[in-house]
């Protein structure tokens, strides 16, 4: 599509601006891990970079990261194997049901998260003993399942079955053919569900808060208990900035791969 | 298991196209239907009991005061209509950032550049969500945020704590989710018909809207789906930014502890309205964009 | 074995589901999940009366290792993590062996949804809470035999109707307060000694006052009118009949559009003060002394009409692993020199008679009015409202609780 020069520079300034307003609060968030005020008045008062050694040495911070790490682990692996099986039936047969089931699917994200973390929690508390880590797993493979779902889905369909039919005609079994076939053409797509659930479990607090028992502590609640303790909400910048700088690397090489010319 | 048994349980989902998708269906359905679905109908069925007035145990008695309760007061309408409205201006204002942000990044950049930016677009998903709204926070700060101070040599101070604040806040944080799906559909149109539509004479502005937006649309409903359902259930953006008033996730976690009927009973509320707009939408075929 | 499927066998396949089979295979586990959570009895209905006296525990307390959750008010239980030279949690863990994780909460609400959720072992529970957890079925009484610092407690704490039901004690006292009006100094002059100035429309600190985002705030409100609506008959903050509690209703509703924010978390609190949002509103003396810790900066007093307080007792849940642990950090913390230093940190009149000595301001106690009776007259302990008047009113219905928390969630709503 040809754009006039004015429609380019006026989109430009757009994305600029759609940057900055994205941008802004993060370039904050890292200033106040450096700022001396506790408070983190604009402009800061001082310079300091005591908030990142204290932060090396929380204990707290590293338990929680370690939980997170462990549940969105979990939840990840979880999901993978439930949203690639949903997707391998849905987006590759008709069936009686099938947008009911794909409208299921969705329901875990689309209902507020609240809901389902009260439902969980009463269920868990009232019928299962009590809150652990696995109810924490719980919670998140199940709206995790979507993400996975999607992206599955949307590789099926592009990929269409001429592959696997071809396959089959050459004399391979469903397995060998899963195997050697589906499952290298479906990687980058799990890659990308992979990833985005990790993301989404990682951060996700409003589900966590009620399926989290005593103790439990994952990085958002761990986050959600010191953000405004003045001792402790510096450290808290310090880990958002540092979660922020950190992940610039896996998304930006995720994009390369999962556009890699060869897969489109 | 034998080689010959696999091999026969093989033959058999073979030649038996519903035993397949049973087989592949099980897991993930009994998942949903018996975890997911089986949580929510054990919180819902709350609904219509009440609870002991000193205890706050859940008392099995059939019921409708929770459903009367809802409907009379006028509280619970304006905070309905409240949580409807922010919900509302949240997706209209995402939607009208994200969708020249994609345009560019899918259409006008060149295909090295698209990476990059999107990468960047998105980079704020990982970033905590609660850090991002503590950051609004110290940025709306009324006496010493940065708004205040940005505004500061035109004499006005910054909006402070409420639904301004609330509005930007949710926006900000909802954004990824609407530029994903958005980005996603637009680099999916194919060059041909844009092509064409030139081709036909039209100018880049008319291409836009009446092929490229129409195109898109599903893509745009399904980031909508995102950014209504969170905010309809947000109740932290509110408790930190939003100074004295309430959403409906506020009501719900206020009383889910001591009155779980009545907490129930509202939260039907947003989960009826989601149910009404995703079954609204299914035809637009929004679901495939997620 | 292979099989071999030419493409037309494939394309010649009706793909499609039995739909009786797929629907009703749904329907079975949908309607089965909904029946076995309809029919399944845990966690419910029959009003759980306090229990006997054989569920308390005989001891002797043990030297068993084990860990223990506790449920505390923000400043009880202090481990280090929110200045490193306030600890009394980790000395406890060194001496006794025992592991301890503390959570804290913001209201007794909260207290009392997360103790009811399991998983916690011990609590400091106000007055408000206290009772509906007894009732609830939550706690075991405690053998106050097994604890031998008990025996210094002022007698004035010992054996209160919060906390002692049907002769059975459910814990020990921790020590008691009032919530402080606070104030910024220098934003508010001269320094206040009314609570008009959150309650009145004229207040000079209008938009910036906080309120106790909790339904027993309304206590406050009702102590208010005790003293500028004397004709309302208010005796018992928390024995309100329908006229009185609507009274309280609508002073609330005049509060709210001064009110910049509500609190529930108290470091929230500290940050809005620190930053100018909030320039005064009823608080707690530990709020107070934090922001004080570098330099003054708020001032905090319990104004002339009195106010709401609360006594607070450490109780020990009915399911208890490490029960031992238990008891030993419920004889801890009520320890003279333990007391002293919590006491000392939160501000607030410590229970234990021998932690007056211990404190590091030897006026401590006088300024906390430790061993008065007067200060304490005007002071009205959390408690939770019932039907039957907690005023000895017989002749009207009292609002419950229940409708204390419903008219707030309204209240907030709006």
């Amino acid at each position: 599509m040809i754009l006039s020069k004015n429609a380019k520079i006026v989109l430009t300034i757009f994305m600029i601006l759609g940057m900055t307003f994205i941008y802004l609060p993060l370039f904050i968030v890292v200033l106040n891990s450096f700022n001396s005020s506790i408070s983190f008045s604009f402009p800061p008062e001082g310079f300091t970079t005591s908030w990142w050694s204290k932060a090396a040495q929380n204990s707290g911070v590293k338990q929680a990261i370690i939980t997170s790490v462990y549940t969105a682990l979990g939840a990840t692996a979880i999901s993978l194997v439930l949203g690639t099986l949903a997707a391998s039936a849905i987006a590759r047969y008709k069936f009686f049901g099938r947008d009911t089931l794909s409208l299921l699917i969705v329901l875990p994200i689309a209902l507020p998260g609240i809901v389902t973390g009260i439902a969980l929690n009463n269920v868990f508390t009232n019928y299962f003993g009590g809150l652990t880590y696995f109810t924490i797993i719980i919670g998140h493979a199940t709206f995790c399942i979507v993400v996975v779902f999607n992206n599955v889905a949307a590789r099926y369909r592009r990929m269409g079955s001429s592959f696997e039919e071809a396959s089959m005609d050459l004399g391979a079994n469903r397995i060998m053919t899963f195997r050697l076939i589906t499952f290298p053409l479906l990687r980058s797509a799990l890659l990308a569900g992979g990833m985005l659930a990790f993301a989404l479990s990682f951060d996700e607090i409003i589900v966590t808060t009620f399926t989290a028992g005593a103790g439990q502590n994952t990085l958002p609640i761990w986050i959600f208990q010191n953000l405004f303790r003045p001792n402790q909400a510096p450290v808290v910048n310090v880990v958002a900035a540092a979660l922020i700088l950190l992940s610039l690397i896996p998304i930006y090489l995720a994009q390369r791969i999962i556009n890699a010319p060869n897969n489109n | 298991m034998s080689t010959n048994s696999l091999a026969k349980v093989q033959q058999y989902l073979h030649k038996n196209i519903k035993a397949r998708i049973t087989a592949l269906l099980l897991l993930p359905m009994t998942w949903l239907v018996v975890i997911y679905l089986g949580s929510l109908a054990a919180l819902f069925i709350t609904s219509i009991w009440t609870v002991d007035d000193f205890t706050n145990k859940v008392i099995r008695t059939f019921t409708l005061e929770n459903f009367i309760e809802i409907l009379s007061d006028r509280a619970y309408l304006n905070v309905t209509i409240r949580t409807l409205l922010i919900a509302a201006s949240v997706t209209i204002l995402c939607a009208l950032i994200a969708i020249p942000m994609s345009f560019f990044m899918a259409r006008v950049v060149s295909p090295k550049l698209r990476p990059v930016l999107i990468a960047l677009a998105i980079t704020p998903l990982w970033a905590s969500y609660l850090v991002k709204i503590y950051a609004w926070r110290t940025m709306m700060s009324p006496e010493s945020g940065f708004l205040t101070w940005l505004l500061s040599p035109f004499g006005i101070k910054s909006p402070g704590y409420g639904l301004v604040s609330v509005v930007l806040a949710l926006t900000y944080l909802w954004l990824p989710y609407m530029i994903i799906p958005i980005y996603a559909g637009m680099e999916r149109l194919p060059n041909s018909i844009l092509d064409a539509s030139s081709d036909l004479g039209a100018k880049p502005f008319k291409t836009f809207f009446k092929v490229v937006l129409p195109l898109t649309y599903p893509a745009i409903i399904a980031g909508s789906i995102f950014t209504f359902s969170l905010s309809m259930g947000d109740y932290i953006a509110v408790q930190i930014v939003g100074g004295t008033f309430q959403m409906l996730g506020n009501v719900v976690y206020q009383n889910f502890a001591l009155d779980l009927p009545f907490s129930a009973a509202v939260a039907l509320i947003p989960v009826i309205v989601m149910v009404l707009y995703l079954t609204l939408i299914r035809k637009s075929g929004a679901l495939e964009n997620l | 074995m292979q099989f071999v499927a030419t493409a037309q066998q494939i394309k010649r396949r009706k793909k499609t589901l039995n739909k009786k089979r797929l629907l009703t295979s749904l329907l079975a586990i949908a309607s089965s999940t909904v029946l076995i959570a309809g029919c399944s009895s845990s966690g419910t209905s029959e009003e759980a009366a306090p229990a006997e006296e054989s569920a308390v525990y005989q001891g002797p307390v043990g030297d068993t290792p084990g860990t223990i959750n506790i449920l505390a008010w923000p400043g009880y239980a202090e481990d280090g993590s929110t200045d490193p030279a306030v600890d009394w949690v980790t000395p406890f863990e060194k001496e006794s062996g025992c592991e301890v994780n503390v959570k804290t909460y913001g209201t007794s609400d909260e207290a009392v949804q997360l103790m009811q959720s399991g998983g916690y072992d011990v609590i400091s529970a106000s007055g408000d809470a206290s009772l509906r957890l007894i009732y609830g079925g939550d706690l075991q009484p405690v053998n106050l035999d097994l604890i031998p610092n008990y025996a210094d407690i002022f007698d004035n704490l010992k054996d209160r109707p919060w906390n002692t039901v049907d002769g059975l004690n459910y814990g020990v006292p921790h020590g008691r307060g009032a919530n402080v009006l606070q104030y910024t100094i220098g934003k508010v002059d001269p320094a206040p000694d009314s609570w008009s100035l959150v309650w009145e429309a004229n207040s000079p600190v209008a938009g910036k006052i906080t309120a106790y985002d909790s339904a027993i705030y309304i206590a406050d409100a009702a102590v208010y009118l005790m003293s500028t609506k004397p004709e309302l008959g208010i005796t018992d903050p928390y024995a309100l009949d329908q006229t009185q509690f609507d009274a309280a209703m609508e002073l609330l509703k005049q509060q709210k559009p001064l009110v910049g924010e509500y609190w529930a978390d108290y470091t929230k609190y500290i940050e809005a003060v620190k930053s100018g949002t909030i320039v005064a509103g009823t608080s707690w003396q530990v709020i107070a002394n934090v922001l004080n810790g570098e330099k003054e900066t708020v001032g905090a007093v319990k104004p002339k009409e009195g106010a709401t307080g609360w006594s607070d007792t450490w109780m020990i849940s009915k399911n208890v692993e490490a029960v031992d642990c238990a008891y030993k950090w419920l004889n801890w913390i009520i320890k003279p020199e333990v007391n002293a230093q919590a006491a000392e940190w939160f501000g607030e009149a410590p229970a234990n008679s021998k932690a007056c000595a211990l404190t590091a301001n030897k006026d401590h106690c006088k300024l906390y009015h430790a061993e008065e009776t007067d200060y304490w007259s005007n002071v009205y302990y959390w408690k939770t409202p019932t039907e039957t008047c907690l005023d000895g009113r017989t002749d009207v219905k009292c609002v419950p609780y229940s409708e204390w928390v419903k008219a707030w969630s309204s209240f907030r709503s709006a």
